[in-house]
């Protein structure tokens, strides 16, 4: 579904990424984790063309993403994107929020998206929120609206980049929650995330970055038990006493 | 000081016998009404377009929209006032040169005068786009293009509704000095307010009358432009967001 062949950006003297392969096959789960500044945002922001890479290949679903021919917006509406600070748009209401993208992009009748953003909003929880508008939503609440907004696109695959960082602990549950429920429906997911309890229930494998490197990939089982890197090793450690 | 008041004056039929002074007063009020709002609307187009290439990534773009802005702003009002009434018609091919100057000699003023407050004030008005759009949250951008959103698509539905309820303070300013500046028009001859205001102190003497009815006109649109600005800041405020209900 998605393959990552030698990707490699810079800004500049400064490398982001360096020489990054690998791939997630469909209905896999993939967690990245590593330190802060190792490049997990910028490699899952590549894998839908967000951030452009000077060299490598990424390929979506046959889809070349740094082909100069390939239309990115075609691409995106099919490979969903859930990030760190949720970016529901704050002056539409929830209904709006799940509908918009379906008419502006898909193409739907307004009806019918309504419709079916209000399936998916029934599914995380929410049905009751419908009118309201983001700001008035909780933090969990509205990560919880940008997955069924995510969803409401019938994505092949599922980018999430630290969905939970930015939510009060108590809220943390009820996102995890969903995305635990998706990954076992079968969903292809790629998920940067420092949620070691998710990843132990949901991942297949485990991918570990730091410095700008893929330094570990491994099923999630062998991460767990024996992280062959140091910086693994260390970075475990860390996560897991907190 | 013995100054002879003579509020009635604004009764009496002017010295050439077409209306009444007061109708003159009502004459530049309008002009400048009509001058204002069209530039006023013109400005905000264009304002709109070229903050929004201000900016996007297409560096070609964003400099060609940095040079406008930094043309029209900087350049004084009226110099720019003269340029397009006295210059330009000299410097466009010469049928459209020739059409223009054969053309009503008010309709010259004001198309001339249109023309630059509209310029001069999309420059600031690019400017306050451009500061509204850079205020939003990069997530945002990104947000609408990972739905599929082309960029232009995304402006116009994720970036500038929510640019241009931030910018509505900034924006009613630009609004009211539009229509103060208006005023400079009268240079090229154009009866607006102020010039309806000067007449009326060449014809009668009675110079204080003149302007403090001048005054109230000019206080009275700020008072309604206000008064709207805020109804309509009212009416597009987002529940839950930035102390809105
Ligand atoms: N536009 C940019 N210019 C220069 N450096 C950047 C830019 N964006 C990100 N970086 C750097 O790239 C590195 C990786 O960032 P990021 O992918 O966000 O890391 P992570 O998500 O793992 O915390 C960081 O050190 C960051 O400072
Ligand atoms: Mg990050």
């Amino acid at each position: 579904m998605i393959q990552i062949s030698h990707v490699s950006k810079n800004y500049g003297s400064f490398d982001v990424l360096k020489d990054c392969s690998t791939t997630v096959s469909k209905g896999e789960v993939i967690v990245v984790c590593g330190p802060s500044g190792s490049g997990k945002s910028t490699l899952i922001k590549c894998v839908n063309g967000l951030e452009p890479f000077q060299s490598g290949e990424i390929i979506v679903n046959g889809t070349s993403v740094g082909d100069p021919k390939t239309n990115l917006s075609k691409l995106r509406a099919h490979v969903g994107m859930v990030f760190q600070n949720f970016e529901l748009f704050p002056h539409m209401s929830i209904t709006q929020n799940l509908a918009i993208a379906q008419v502006k992009v898909l193409g739907r009748q307004q009806d019918e998206a309504i419709d079916k953003g209000l399936k998916l909003l029934d599914r995380v929880g929410l049905k009751a929120h419908a009118h309201k508008f983001p700001g008035q939503l909780s933090g969990g609440q509205q990560q919880r609206v940008a997955i069924a907004r995510a969803l409401a696109m019938d994505p092949i695959c599922m980018l999430f980049d630290e969905p939970t960082s930015a939510l009060d602990p108590e809220m943390v549950n009820e996102v995890l929650d969903v995305m635990t429920e998706l990954a076992q429906e079968g969903m292809t997911m790629m998920c940067v995330t420092h949620e070691m309890g998710f990843a132990k229930r949901v991942a297949n494998r485990v991918i570990f970055m730091d410095h700008g490197r893929i330094v570990e990939d491994d099923s999630k089982e062998a991460f767990f038990a024996n992280p062959r890197s140091e910086r693994a090793q260390q970075f475990l450690a860390k996560i897991l006493h907190h | 000081m013995n100054y002879q008041w003579n509020w009635s004056i604004f009764l009496q039929p002017t010295a050439v016998g077409d209306t009444t002074y007061l109708g003159w007063m009502f004459a530049g009020l309008q002009m400048t009404l009509m001058l204002s709002l069209c530039a006023w609307v013109l400005a905000l187009l264009l304002g709109a377009v070229v903050g929004v290439l201000r900016t996007v990534p297409n560096k070609v773009l964003s400099g060609l929209a940095t040079a406008y802005v930094e043309l029209f702003r900087n350049i004084p009002l009226l110099v720019q006032l003269f340029i397009w009434y006295f210059v330009m018609p000299e410097l466009v091919p010469q049928s459209l040169g020739d059409a223009y100057k054969q053309s009503h000699p008010v309709l010259q003023q004001f198309l001339a005068a249109m023309v630059c407050l509209a310029l001069f004030t999309s420059a600031r008005v690019a400017e306050q786009v451009r500061s509204g759009i850079n205020s939003l949250p990069k997530g945002q951008k990104n947000a609408g293009l990972a739905l599929g959103f082309t960029l232009p698509q995304v402006y116009r539905h994720v970036l500038l509704p929510m640019a241009f309820r931030l910018i509505m303070p900034p924006l009613t300013s630009e609004f009211l000095n539009i229509f103060k500046n208006s005023a400079v028009c009268s240079t090229i001859g154009l009866l607006e307010l102020a010039a309806q205001g000067r007449q009326l102190v060449d014809y009668t003497a009675q110079p204080y009358e003149s302007f403090i009815a001048v005054t109230i006109a000019y206080v009275a649109i700020n008072v309604v432009v206000m008064t709207l600005m805020k109804k309509l800041e009212d009416k597009v405020r987002v529940p839950g967001y930035m102390g809105g209900k």
